[in-house]
Parts: C-alpha cells; sequence; structure tokens
C-alpha cells in the first residue's frame, strides 16, 4: 500500500513518518511511536479510552487516521505529567478520591476532562456528569470520578496565597 | 494483638499502583512489544450452527505479509478439547452430566457465532484481517438453538449429537422435605421468574503476547487472565514444557469481571503454539466486537418458583426448578447454576428446600462466571418471592424479611447443601437486622411510605421505594500462598499468585504487611501476577483476593516479624515483648534510640562469613500459604428511590444506599469503589444491557452502540455505610466484597417499579427496559379500565 508522509508534534516532539493512509491514529500513537498510554476501548468511537488533545481539543484517536493529524499538534496521556511523582493537579485529584480501579479508562477520562477543569472553577455535580458522559467505565461507577473532577477544580482554581 | 486494632488497617490509604496508571505508564498486555513481533487474527464462524464441509485457505497464504495460516487439520494432535476446569460437584442427585468442552479451532462443525476456525499469523494485524478477507468455508448450516425450553423439545436440533440430548446437566439438591412445608403452608405463592444477565464488557479486551525462545528454551506469555499460575501450569502441560520453561505474566489488566479465568479460552491455546511453530513472538488482541462475540458471558435463567408460608410470614419452604442456558460449551461446570441455586437461600431460615436445575447447550456463546456469577438470579427469585408474600400476607416487605433472618447467635449456620466451592453451605457469620435497620435509616423507610410517597403522587410524580437483602458466598479455597521479603536497603516485597484487575491489591495487600512490620505502605513493593516471582496459586475469582491471598500475606508477614523480633531481642538483649515496630525499625518501647533499621537485620540475617545456627534460613523472609476450611459469607442491604415516567418508560435513581458487611475492612476507599462499580454494573444490568441473539442465533448486541454500558448519566451518587462482622475463618476476618454491589440490583429495580404505581402490576423478568416498563405500566391501566 502507496504510504503518505506525514509530521505531527506529540508532546512536543515533532515526528515525521510514512505511514499506510489506513492507520488509525490510535495505532500510530500506540504502534508507530510507542506512546501506549493511549488506550483503545472499542474502536467505535464510543468508549472514550483513545482520547486525546488535537490543537487542545479532546478527541477519539480511534475515529481519525493518522494521515488526519498531519500538521497538527498533539497531547497524550504521557505529555501531562513530567513524572509519575510531579503530577498535574487532575491526575493528583484522581489519586485522592480513588477515582480508578484498573485504570485502562483513566487516560481517556482525564484527557477529556483537562480541558474541562482548566475552564469551570467551581462546577456542579450534573455539569461534571454530564462532562463525562462521553467516557465508559466499567470499574467505579464513576462517584469518585466525579468527587476527583471536584477537587482538581478546586485545586487549579484555588485563590494564590499572597 | 488482633489483625484488627491496627495503624493501617480500616484507612483509607491512597494507592500505590496509581502514579503508573495515571500517566500512561502501566503496562498493558497491548503494550508489549517485542522486535520481530507477528500478529494474529481469527476467522469466526458466521453461522451459530453449521457444517463445515471445506476450508480453502490458499489466498490467504499467498498474500504478501502472510506468516502463516492454521486450521484444525494443521494443529494435529495438539487438537484438544479445552480441559474441564471446574468438575462435576460432588451432590447426591446428578442424573446427568454432558462433559463438552470448546476446541481450540472448529473442526467438523461450529456451536456459535464467533467460535474461531482458522488462525492467520501476519507481519501486521491489518494484513492478519486482510487475509481473513480470502479465507472461502464452505458451511452446511443447521438449525439455531437459541431458545432453552425448545432446547429440550424431543426433536430439538442437538448441539453436540454425540451426547443425543441437549441437556448438559441435571442436578437436585434438597434440605429437609418440600412436602412437609407445603402440607403445613397456609399460604403458596408461585411464580416463574426470568433473569438474565449479560457480558462483562471490561473496558480492556483479552489479549495475549507469546513469545517462543527457541535459544533458551523458554516460553514467556503475557496474558490479560485472572489466573497466571494455573495457565502457565495448563500450557507447559499442553506444549510437553516444564513448568520452569512457561512464564505466564498478567500484567496490568484492565477489567476483569470473571471471564478473564475462563480457562483455557481457543486464542490462550494456540497463540503461545503457534509462537513455537514459527520461533517468533506473536500478538493478538482482542477487538471489541470478538469481545462480544467470544469472550465468555452469562445469560439467562428461567425459574418456576414457590414459596410456602405460615400466615405470619414464617417461611416453611421454598421449591425452585430452573433451566439454565449454558451455552455451547461447559468448560467451567456448573459453578453458575450452583450459585444460583445456592445464593437463592439468602440470609433467611428456610427449614425446607427443593431445588432442581438443566443445564442446557444452545448455540451462542459460553457461559461462565461473570461478577455475580448466578447469584443475582437466585437473589431476585427469593427476594420477589417475599416480596409479593408480603403482599399477599398484608406484611411490611422489611418485616417479612426480619421474621426470617438467621437469629446472630445461630452462626456458622448450615444450609445442607452443597456450594460452588464443593464444601457444604455454611455460613461463617453474620448479623443482618442492623444492617436492614440502617438502610432503613438511610432511605428514610418510613418518612418515604407515611408522608413523602403521597406528597410525590400529588405532585402527579411516580417515585417508588426498593429494599432488599442477600447474602454473598466469598472467599473461597482451594488456597494461596505469599512470600514476604525485607530489601538491605528496607523496603519490602511481597509476591503472590493472584492476578489483579484493579482491584487495588497492590496497597490493600501492602496494608495487610505494613500493619506486622511497621514499614509504610509506599515502601512496600507488591509483584502479583508473574509465575517467576510465585510458583503456587490459582487466582482471582468468587472475591476471593483479599480474603485467601490476603490471609497468606498476613502469614508471611507474622512470620518475618517473629524472625525480626527473635534477631532484635537477642542483639538488643530484651525480651521480644518490649520490642515495638515502626517507620522501618524495631526498637525498645520507650527508648526509640536503642533502635535497627529492618534493612540491617535483612544484611545481617545473610552473612557471609561465620557459622549459622542449625536450621536457621538465610534472609529476611517468609513464604506461607492459606486454604479456608470454607468461603467467608458478606451480606448487605440495597435500598433505593426511584422515579418512573410513566409516558416514556424512563427512570431516574433519585437516591441509593448500600449497607455491607465483608468483615474487616482493610481499605474502605477501595471497598467503596468496588461497591460503587458492582452497583453501576448492577444498574446495567437491571435496565440498560441485554444481549439478543435472534432467532438465527445471530448476536444483534455485538458493539457499545447497542449493548449499553451505564455512563455517568445512568449511575447515581450511592451513599455506603458498613456493618462489620469479622470473619471467624480467617487471620483477617475479611470476607470478599467483589461482587456484592451487582447482586441485589435486579429485584430492587423490580420491587421500587411497583411500588411507584402502587403494585399495579409484577415484575418478573430483569432486565427491564424504557419498552417493558411502559408496556406494563400501560397494560395495568388497561386492566383497570
Ligand atoms: S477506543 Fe476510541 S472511543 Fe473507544
Ligand atoms: S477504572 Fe477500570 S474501566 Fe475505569
Amino acid at each position: 500500500m502507496q504510504k503518505l508522509s506525514i509530521e505531527v508534534t506529540v508532546n512536543g516532539t515533532t515526528y515525521r513518518r510514512d505511514v499506510e493512509p489506513r492507520l488509525l491514529l490510535s495505532d500510530f500513537l500506540r504502534h508507530e511511536l510507542g506512546l501506549t498510554g493511549t488506550h483503545v476501548g472499542c474502536e467505535h468511537g464510543v468508549c472514550g479510552a483513545c482520547t486525546i488533545l488535537l490543537d487542545g481539543e479532546p478527541v477519539r484517536s480511534c475515529l481519525m487516521l493518522a494521515v488526519q493529524a498531519n500538521g497538527h499538534t498533539i497531547t497524550t496521556v504521557e505529555g501531562v505529567a513530567p513524572n509519575e511523582t510531579d503530577l498535574h493537579p487532575l491526575q493528583q485529584a484522581f489519586r485522592e478520591t480513588h477515582a480508578l480501579q484498573c485504570g485502562y479508562c483513566t487516560p481517556g477520562f482525564l484527557m477529556s476532562l483537562l480541558p474541562f477543569v482548566e475552564t469551570h472553577p467551581n462546577p456542579t455535580d450534573d455539569e461534571i456528569r454530564e462532562a463525562l458522559a462521553g467516557n465508559l467505565c466499567r470499574c467505579t461507577g464513576y462517584q469518585h470520578i466525579v468527587e476527583a473532577v471536584k477537587l482538581a477544580c478546586r485545586l487549579m482554581h484555588a485563590p494564590q496565597d499572597a | 494483638m488482633t489483625a484488627r486494632e491496627t495503624r493501617y488497617f480500616g484507612k483509607p490509604v491512597r494507592r500505590n499502583e496509581d502514579p503508573k496508571l495515571l500517566t500512561g505508564r502501566a503496562l498493558f498486555v497491548d503494550d508489549v512489544d517485542l522486535p520481530g513481533m507477528l500478529h494474529a487474527a481469527f476467522y469466526r464462524s458466521p453461522y451459530a450452527h453449521a457444517r463445515i464441509r471445506a476450508i480453502d485457505v490458499s489466498a490467504a497464504k499467498a498474500m504478501p505479509g502472510v506468516v502463516a495460516v492454521y486450521t484444525a487439520e494443521d494443529l494435529g494432535d495438539y487438537w484438544q478439547p479445552g480441559p474441564l476446569l471446574v468438575p462435576p460437584p460432588p451432590v447426591h442427585k446428578m442424573p446427568v452430566f454432558n462433559k463438552r468442552t470448546q476446541v481450540p479451532l472448529a473442526k467438523e462443525k461450529v456451536r456459535f457465532v464467533g467460535e474461531p476456525i482458522v488462525l492467520v499469523v501476519a507481519e501486521s494485524r491489518y494484513i492478519a484481517e486482510d487475509a481473513l478477507e480470502q479465507i472461502d468455508v464452505a458451511f452446511e448450516p443447521l438449525p439455531a438453538v437459541v431458545d432453552v425450553e425448545a432446547a429440550l423439545a424431543p426433536d430439538a436440533p442437538l448441539v453436540h449429537e454425540d451426547a443425543g440430548t441437549n441437556i448438559a446437566a441435571h442436578v437436585i439438591q434438597e434440605k429437609g422435605n418440600w412436602e412437609e412445608a407445603l402440607a403445613a403452608a397456609d399460604v403458596v405463592i408461585e411464580r416463574r421468574f426470568v433473569y438474565d444477565h449479560g457480558h462483562a464488557a471490561p473496558m480492556e479486551t483479552r489479549g495475549i503476547v507469546a513469545h517462543w525462545d527457541a535459544r533458551m528454551q523458554t516460553l514467556t506469555v503475557w496474558d490479560t487472565t485472572q489466573a497466571p499460575i494455573p495457565i502457565r501450569n495448563g500450557l507447559a502441560g499442553m506444549l510437553g514444557l516444564s513448568e520452569h520453561q512457561v512464564r505466564v505474566i498478567a500484567p496490568f489488566i484492565g477489567g476483569g469481571f470473571g471471564p478473564k479465568i475462563m480457562m483455557f479460552y481457543q486464542e490462550e491455546v494456540l497463540i503461545p503454539w503457534a509462537s513455537m511453530q514459527l520461533a517468533r513472538p506473536i500478538k493478538w488482541i482482542e477487538d471489541r466486537r470478538e469481545n462480544f462475540l467470544a469472550m465468555t458471558q452469562e445469560r439467562y435463567q428461567i425459574h418456576d418458583a414457590k414459596i410456602a408460608l405460615t400466615r405470619d410470614g414464617k417461611i416453611l419452604g421454598v421449591w425452585d426448578s430452573f433451566l439454565h442456558d449454558t451455552g455451547a460449551y461447559i468448560p467451567y461446570g456448573l459453578t453458575v447454576p450452583l450459585n444460583a441455586q445456592c445464593t437463592l437461600l439468602g440470609p433467611y431460615v428456610v427449614p425446607h428446600y427443593y431445588s432442581e436445575f438443566k443445564a442446557v447447550f444452545t448455540t451462542k456463546a459460553i457461559v461462565t462466571p461473570y461478577r455475580g456469577a448466578g447469584r443475582q438470579h437466585g437473589v431476585f427469585v427469593m427476594e420477589r418471592l417475599l416480596d409479593i408474600a408480603a403482599r399477599e400476607l398484608g406484611l411490611d416487605r422489611t418485616e417479612i424479611r426480619r421474621k426470617n433472618f438467621i437469629p446472630p447467635d445461630a452462626f456458622p449456620w448450615d444450609n445442607e447443601i452443597i456450594y460452588q466451592d464443593f464444601a457444604p453451605l455454611v455460613y461463617d457469620s453474620g448479623n443482618y437486622e442492623p444492617a436492614l435497620d440502617k438502610a432503613m435509616e438511610m432511605i428514610g423507610y418510613r418518612r418515604f411510605l407515611e408522608e413523602e410517597k403521597a406528597r410525590y403522587r400529588a405532585e402527579g410524580r411516580h417515585v417508588g421505594l426498593g429494599i432488599v437483602a442477600y447474602v454473598e458466598g466469598t472467599g473461597i479455597g482451594p488456597y494461596e500462598g505469599a512470600r514476604v521479603q525485607v530489601q538491605p536497603n528496607g523496603k519490602v516485597i511481597v509476591a503472590t499468585g493472584v492476578g489483579t484487575q484493579g482491584q487495588g491489591h497492590f496497597t490493600s495487600f501492602a496494608q495487610v504487611v505494613a500493619e506486622q512490620l511497621g514499614v509504610p505502605v509506599e515502601d512496600i513493593t507488591v509483584v502479583t501476577g508473574d509465575t517467576a516471582e510465585f510458583h503456587w496459586g490459582t487466582g482471582t475469582f468468587a472475591s476471593r483476593g483479599a480474603v485467601v491471598a490476603g490471609s497468606a500475606i498476613y502469614e508471611a508477614a507474622k512470620a518475618v516479624r517473629e524472625k525480626v523480633l527473635r534477631m532484635a531481642s537477642e542483639e538488643l538483649e530484651v525480651s521480644p515483648d518490649d520490642l515495638e515496630l515502626a517507620d522501618g525499625n524495631v526498637f525498645v518501647r520507650g527508648a526509640p534510640d536503642r533502635a535497627l533499621r529492618l534493612g540491617d537485620l535483612a544484611i545481617a540475617a545473610n552473612p557471609l562469613r561465620g557459622a549459622v545456627a542449625p536450621d536457621t534460613e538465610p534472609g529476611l523472609e517468609a513464604t506461607r500459604y492459606f486454604g479456608p476450611p470454607r468461603g467467608a459469607t458478606a451480606s448487605g442491604v440495597h435500598a433505593m428511590l426511584l422515579e418512573v415516567d410513566p409516558e416514556t418508560g424512563f427512570v431516574r435513581i433519585l437516591k441509593y444506599v448500600v449497607v455491607h458487611d465483608c468483615g474487616t475492612v482493610i481499605n474502605p476507599l477501595i471497598v467503596e469503589g468496588q461497591i460503587h462499580g458492582g452497583v453501576a454494573q448492577g444498574i446495567g444490568n437491571a435496565f440498560y444491557e441485554k444481549i439478543v441473539y435472534d432467532e438465527h442465533g445471530q448476536l444483534l448486541t455485538a458493539s457499545f452502540m447497542d449493548y449499553l454500558v451505564p455512563t455517568a448519566m445512568e449511575v447515581p451518587p450511592m451513599e455506603v455505610a458498613h456493618v462489620e462482622t469479622p470473619s471467624p475463618w480467617n487471620p483477617l476476618g475479611a470476607k470478599g466484597v467483589g461482587e456484592a454491589g451487582a447482586i441485589p440490583v435486579g429485584p430492587l429495580f423490580a420491587q421500587a417499579l411497583e411500588d411507584a404505581f402502587d403494585n399495579a402490576f409484577e415484575v418478573t423478568e430483569i432486565p427491564l427496559s424504557p419498552q417493558q416498563v411502559w408496556a406494563l405500566v400501560h397494560g395495568s391501566k388497561e386492566k383497570q379500565s
């Protein structure tokens, strides 16, 4: 199959690769770039496990082809925190409230929620649940995830001490 | 000191495993990448039931990038039906048991849509899937066997012709004498109930990477299994290898819920074999459609049940006869129907019990345990019978339950039948009334009945209350083991054989050790699911991880603690009774500067020179095993307020409370999470999720668009409270919690729904759907007019 050249910036690094036009973006990230933090739960756009940020917006990487990402900037879960100790407030909040069990869905939730927590200092439960509704989690029953989002919003929008 | 009075128990300790998972650095099976790795895909049956006349793979083989194509013929002697994982139980009456287990690749006949027929191995998954389209199989379709009642008709087509029947098993268990109950009864209630339980749908599908290293003569397998050690043992046996040549790793697993303990899946048998044939690593990852078709599931049972009672609501006896759909094969034996049969008895005194079931072969995916594993079906029958009886006798629904609870001083309580672990069904401990009281208080039972209900109704709103009780047999044997080792740097390694799929074992097990050794939880590394780290064990199922492996870890940690005390008392010249362990040190009570680091003791326990006393084992380390004599019985009460829209049939849960008794709570945060997740699955099962096969045995619900897993919009906030009745049968006092949340939600929905319409209709079937609710409401209105 004819390959096409693409250039994509992922977590600050620019990659140039020749890929088959049919290659899914999720497979490209996971298997070509080795960024296996992005998970695949359904490959039909329902579960949200594969969510990444494309130019800052959450999108499902299983519903895009790698070639469609040409020229775009992507953030995956690996790009959210520099290491396992210096976690982003949203990640901290997930840990604090036990918002993950098997953790398979978690990268997708984090990526879907990042823009939300940045723009919502004090969301209601209903707003949070609506923001979560595009992601499936089979382990947690969502309650702790709702709490995590509340906590993250508090942490991120806390008034700075002088 | 008992296990319960501790610094680390009962604390909401944050999980050790989270930072890896949160930063995308945890290893799941599909993340394994090896040089030279090939990719597999399966050609699966498009028919539920058909004879295979011919298979032509020549075009697929000729495609560039295709490395190998295998059919059943190519497997030679390796083609064998799988093992019977759970043998038939030692019950007194079992007139039929037809052992028929799945085969690696279908040979003459296919028995369910999705059954694998051809394995393709190629340079990429994309190429392997292209090759599937080039495979040509000539089928002669046979009539599908879909309905369990029709399957028993004399002229029904047979799933396994050589069995001469579609009955896979027929089991009768009895306690006392139902006829006596009947003779003494003031009331007998009789109903037919249908309970359907669906697909586990873990977010991670199944997957396997197998790597045969021809030079080392070793096979390494990464497998999404809940039971790595039995997989290693089985693979070694099948492949003619010794166990030390095979290493099975269950890394991070994206949810299991039961089906990931099936042994052996066809793919599990084939991928390691193919890797040995080709001397290259091979990866197979199931896609979501395959997961719906070919991963095991649960299914429906049809119960014809009767309950006999006195006028004042005392249970005299229960009679139940049910059909259990087991799918095309029965590799997991009778675990699911036995659970249904046993769990039906619930927390109640049932003097006489007759229960009979037939497991029936159908041309559908194989049925094996999925979270609850038949317990739901039994609980549904009993709780519904009690609701209907209460109504007929004019009793309050909580009163009829209270009246029949096994009293707290009657334990251990012998139900006189055989459980899924083949031991008599004996409850270890329990205290049911406080849980009921607490749930009534939390849901506002009296207030709702006396005031709120009428107020809602006046506003034109249909709100109903549900409240049901259940027990859950957990923590069954045979055994687990663990090794606890203090490293020279003072950190502790804990190795055990069970796999972990998100239950927080890395943390709760560390808490058990922290408790004994006074080492902070974050300095304790738990290694699970790798057969190279621990040789013996069975697996994570039946809510047994915390109970059985946890107890083995407790025993091992206690032995290490004793060694620490012995060594330190010699070194510091004080009695062991005057020593304490904390912060990674052992020190003289009241004189914290007279202390030794555990790490230094570990070094001293492994001397390089000098004489060692006879019978001394090196290292600060111990290995212990634990096998509970019997399971530990957890219990609980759930209650909810449900609002129903009579026009659309849609429902909204206004309040949900859980009062649960899982004995000693090691980590309340983890226990709560387990319950939340279980309830969410229970809600899915009760109202949203349904596996639908059409009359040709085609699965109509093979995607998340058709099989509706609840989202955050459907799952309500829950309030969870605990009653702690420790189990006397393990040193932690723990009872399992993995399945509890999921078990009672069906009957809870049914009761609340009826209540919302003042019992204008009866609910005898789960799952419900908006259409069904609408039909029930509508039907009852027609009856009235
Ligand atoms: S994998 Fe992309 S939405 Fe499920
Ligand atoms: S934590 Fe397992 S699917 Fe969400």
